[in-house]
């Protein structure tokens, strides 16, 4: 019985969950001072008066930070605040300078949005309860009994990004960490590296029954730091929690840490330890305001979302969709396809510009170990090299050997084209008398294909392509040997 | 006791060097002389800084020599209350858990202040974060009141105010988040306003409740007050919550007389039982006010009873959270100790006087989750309806006039109780509370020859009207040359 797989659990129990998600926003300075945002500068070398909490320092907003988290809550569809408050958060730690954080409490910024997943072949909506700014904490690091704080990570500006409780699995919480990852990354508000703790996530777990409507016992983990590490703890906790409650006990409400390399988490506080964080609105910094014009810019600012131009893609331009989410991918990507689309004459070109680009340029690329941004070739002339396969001005095969030159110097492919002097015979009279002599040159072959040997045929192509140097239009080839055989 | 002796205006400080009748050098000596030698007695300095003073009146005389203009404060003897930050000069707000701390930045009104040339001589005594009314809560000495010692200065700001009537400077910054500035200004006879909040910048002044304190000063006339205060008004990108409105010329202000002002004269002000001698001050002044042709209209303010009780949610809330950072980690004093929770606990337990740790005990059960509606929030209700009565009234008047305090400066030791020493804010506390600009200025003294204050509040963003009226009540009611022990000013003859 104990030993169960999580699937078969899962027969039985569903899982909730809710991810509490904080995104580094991306300004210069912090979010309420003038230092510096960077990762890696020397322990506590971006301070200033503010992040030390000095007795006389006053926070000033930085609203970049507010521009950022606008365009976040734009692209999720979020409810945005006429004006929304920063409330002081209060506890005692030494990383925490001033013994409260100031954050958002019940009036953020961001309200009602939501964050489309895709899970299985099919969108998933997740709602989301809010988002809102807050500053980040220090860093302290315990070295036997001696501990050090380091405050350059103190003010960093966050956004916190809460879902609803709708998420039902591991996978689904990793798709949602993967999805928001993307849309920060695409929104140009967080460089999202969870390596350096740009995006973290807590993860509140319970389960029910199936069948159930009330909600279990939650817990709350915290500290995960990376994509897999949010399935791994979220299974986890899961299968603990349905081993619990199976044999007979009950879920404990608290906090519990995710020890990753470990592979298991340990409890940090029960709710009868928690904080009674004492909230109220910061006297120091009067309420964000967003009006028409502020708004206006943002949305003027925004680039069109990985949703739209999955849709668009597919609906536009008969994509099919698992090429379409490659594409979404990444900004950078989706980008670099809509440029070669825009530089090129023929919107129904875009099936064939996306497959040279998924495979040939990604393939080249990947070999090089170049990300798309870093391209050689640039859009226009992927798009000039697609157009010659499409008027008939070279082959599908002379292509390949174009597009490794044109990516290796930058020239433009017609200029290696003509260099080459490699421009496909499309012209019936030309090709008719290749195809002629070929055919009358060997009568054995013709013989041999007229009793019915079909491979035959492959011969004569073959014969075509040697005289012309590989420059036969091979569909107009086959067509005039076929007329010309007989057969 | 100190005997005031000749320091000047601060037109005539200004003009004096400009005119190069004396050097600011030769002003600054005998002040630290004075200071020196009658300090110890007044108890108003926590920290002297003569080099600092003679090493800013030199940068004025080479101004002078350099035949530079002159900066409006040049030369100008003035000492800051000791919860303003000062780059280099020990600051401590009154506290024990900031002794010894000496900060790396200067606040805003402190660059303002030395920017425009005046000479800072020191850092005065103040209650423990201004949370008091007599300067007894200091965690390190008592100030007297220079016109009888045996009596308190008033408080918080009561260094300060000791400091100008004793003649130690022309000026000085207090800070007033329910009276500090007022009451001891008040007390002491001298002039004292409490901007606008928003007015000056907060950067640098070492809070207590954010909502509202607020940086002025304190002088012994009306015009010096104003020329102090023009240097330090005006709009700071560094403050949230600093106002960004130009700042009129309040020397202008000051000549045009009452004649044809609406001075409102609030009920619940007067209804209250009073000291006979401030009745008597009060009554004459407005008597005075009359003759010179302003209208005195009765107005009532009907919730001013309801804000010693919301200013005692309000300011210990916000100064129970401002106290958070005080924790032994960063600086200022750590306790010896085992562990994390006991740094918290021992340097706090230790670094904290009894009534700011009553304070951040009051705030912290108001903000405690599933209280703060009833309370704090309630709180933040009465201030609304408090501001709703200020705007009725000053939609039929300019400012209002009430007495500063109910009584004269009180000896030492005579409010036992906490709820005593709070209900000598009484008349103060609405200023706050509503954000509005507030002045004290001396309107006589009691029979036992104690000084009485005049309160004047405005509009907000009118402290220019306030200084107008202020200026019209000194030159009916107001001290003239009468300074503290007998002594007669420059301008007298002394006995």
């Amino acid at each position: 019985m104990s030993e169960r797989t999580l699937e078969q659990m899962l027969e039985d129990w569903e899982p909730v969950i809710g991810l509490e998600v904080h995104v580094q926003l991306a300004t210069q300075s912090k979010i309420f001072s003038p230092s510096a945002v960077a990762f890696g500068a020397p322990p506590n070398s971006l301070t200033d008066p503010i992040v030390l909490g000095l007795p006389g320092a006053l926070p000033v907003f930085n609203r970049a930070a507010l521009e950022l988290a606008l365009r976040l809550g734009i692209a999720t569809g979020s409810q945005i605040r006429a004006r929304s408050r920063f409330a002081r958060k209060h506890y005692f730690y030494p990383d925490l300078p001033k013994g409260y954080q100031i954050s958002q409490y019940d009036e953020p910024l961001c309200e009602n949005g939501h964050l489309d997943l895709i899970v299985g072949g099919a969108v998933k909506r997740v709602r989301l309860q809010r988002i809102h700014l807050e500053e980040d904490a220090g860093k302290s690091t315990h070295v036997g009994a001696v501990s050090h704080v380091d405050l350059n990570r103190a003010g960093v500006p966050l956004a916190e990004v809460v879902s609803a409780p709708e998420l039902t699995s591991a996978e689904e919480a990793a798709e949602f960490m993967r999805a928001l990852h993307r849309l920060v990354r695409w929104l140009e508000i967080s460089e999202a590296d969870m390596e350096k703790g740009q995006l973290r996530c807590d993860a509140n777990v319970s389960v029910r029954m199936r069948g159930e409507d009330r909600l279990g016992t939650r817990t709350e983990l915290k500290n995960i730091n990376s994509f897999r590490f949010v399935q791994h703890a979220v299974e986890h906790e899961i299968a603990r929690q349905i081993r619990i409650v199976e044999s007979g006990g009950r879920v404990v409400r608290e906090t519990r840490l995710w020890d990753a390399a470990r592979g298991q988490s340990a409890s940090m506080r029960t709710k009868e330890e928690a904080d009674d964080y004492r909230y109220f609105p910061d006297p120091d910094l009067p309420p964000v305001v967003v009006d028409g014009p502020l708004m206006t810019g943002i949305l003027r600012g925004m680039p069109e979302l990985p949703a739209a131009r999955f849709e668009r893609y597919q609906r536009e331009h008969a994509i099919p969709a698992d090429e379409a989410r490659t594409l979404i991918s990444e900004r950078a990507l989706a980008d670099y396809f809509d440029a070669a689309l825009a530089a090129h004459p023929r919107q129904q070109s875009g099936k064939m510009l996306a497959s040279w680009i998924l495979t040939e340029l990604l393939g080249k690329l990947n070999a090089d170990g170049k990300d798309i941004a870093e391209s050689p070739l640039p859009p226009p002339l992927l798009s000039a090299l697609v157009a010659l396969i499409e008027d008939g001005t070279i082959s599908g095969k002379i292509a390949k050997e174009i597009f490794e030159e044109s990516y290796r110097t930058g020239e433009a492919p017609i200029a290696i084209v003509d260099r080459r002097g490699v421009r496909q015979i499309s012209d019936e009279k030309e090709l008719s008398a290749i195809v002629d002599r070929v055919v009358a040159g060997n009568p054995k072959q013709v013989e041999s294909y007229l009793g019915g040997k079909d491979t035959v045929f492959g011969f004569f192509v073959g014969q075509v392509m040697k005289e012309t140097s590989g420059r036969a239009n091979p569909a107009l080839t086959a067509e005039l040997l076929r007329k010309r055989l007989g057969r | 006791m100190t005997t005031a002796a000749a320091l000047g205006s601060v037109a005539d400080t200004v003009r004096r060097i400009a005119d190069g009748e004396v050097t600011a050098a030769a002003l600054v000596e005998p002040a630290i002389e004075r200071i020196a030698s009658g300090d110890g007695e007044l108890g108003a300095f926590l920290a002297f800084d003569p080099t600092g003073a003679r090493a800013a009146a030199a940068a004025v005389d080479r101004q002078r020599a350099a035949g530079v203009p002159l900066p409006p404060l040049a030369g100008v003897l003035v000492t800051l209350k000791d919860n303003l930050v000062t780059a280099g000069l020990p600051t401590t707000a009154g506290s024990k858990i900031l002794a010894g701390w000496i900060p790396p930045y200067d606040a805003t009104v402190v660059e303002r202040l030395r920017a425009a040339g005046a000479i800072i001589l020191g850092k005065v005594n103040c209650d423990e974060f201004g949370m008091g009314s007599s300067t007894e809560r200091s965690a390190f000495k008592l100030t007297r009141n220079p016109w009888d010692p045996a009596r308190v200065p008033g408080g918080s700001s009561g260094g300060s105010a000791a400091a100008v009537a004793a003649g130690m400077c022309i000026g000085s910054l207090g800070t007033d988040t329910g009276g500090s500035i007022r009451q001891p200004a008040a007390f002491c006879g001298v002039v004292g306003v409490k901007p606008t909040y928003g007015r000056v910048s907060r950067h640098g002044v070492i809070a207590f409740a954010s909502s509202l304190d607020q940086v002025g000063p304190l002088a012994r006339t009306v015009a010096d007050a104003a020329a102090i205060l023009q240097v330090i008004a005006g709009h700071d990108p560094r403050d949230g919550t600093s106002i960004n409105a130009p700042v009129p010329a309040y020397a202008a202000a000051l000549a045009a007389g009452v004649a044809g002002l609406k001075i409102g004269l609030p009920r619940e002000y007067f209804e209250v039982e009073l000291e006979p001698g401030v009745r008597e001050a009060l009554d004459r002044t407005i008597a005075a006010l009359r003759d010179r042709g302003a209208a005195m209209t009765p107005v009532s303010l009907p919730h001013t009873e309801l804000a010693l009780p919301a200013y005692y949610l309000i300011a210990p809330a916000e100064a129970s959270s401002n106290l958070s950072r005080y924790d032994g980690i960063r600086y200022g004093v750590r306790a010896d100790a085992q562990d994390l929770l006991d740094v918290y606990r021992r340097t706090r337990g230790a670094g904290f006087g009894p009534e700011v740790k009553r304070r951040i005990m009051l705030g912290t059960y108001a903000l405690r989750s599933g209280y703060y509606d009833a309370y704090y929030k309630k709180a933040q209700q009465v201030r609304t309806l408090i501001k709703r009565d200020f705007d009725a009234a000053f939609a039929q008047v300019d400012v209002l006039l009430t007495p500063t305090t109910p009584t004269a400066a009180f000896p030492f030791g005579a409010k036992s109780t906490p709820l005593e020493m709070y209900a000598a804010d009484v008349f103060t506390l609405s200023c706050n509370l509503a954000g509005l600009p507030g002045l004290s200025v001396p309107c006589g003294l009691t029979a036992e020859g104690l000084p009485v204050g005049a309160q004047l509040l405005g509009k907000p963003l009118d402290e220019a009207t306030l200084l107008r009226a202020g200026a019209a009540i000194e030159a009916a009611v107001g001290l003239g040359d009468r300074r503290p022990g007998g002594a007669r000013g420059p301008g007298g003859a002394s006995p």
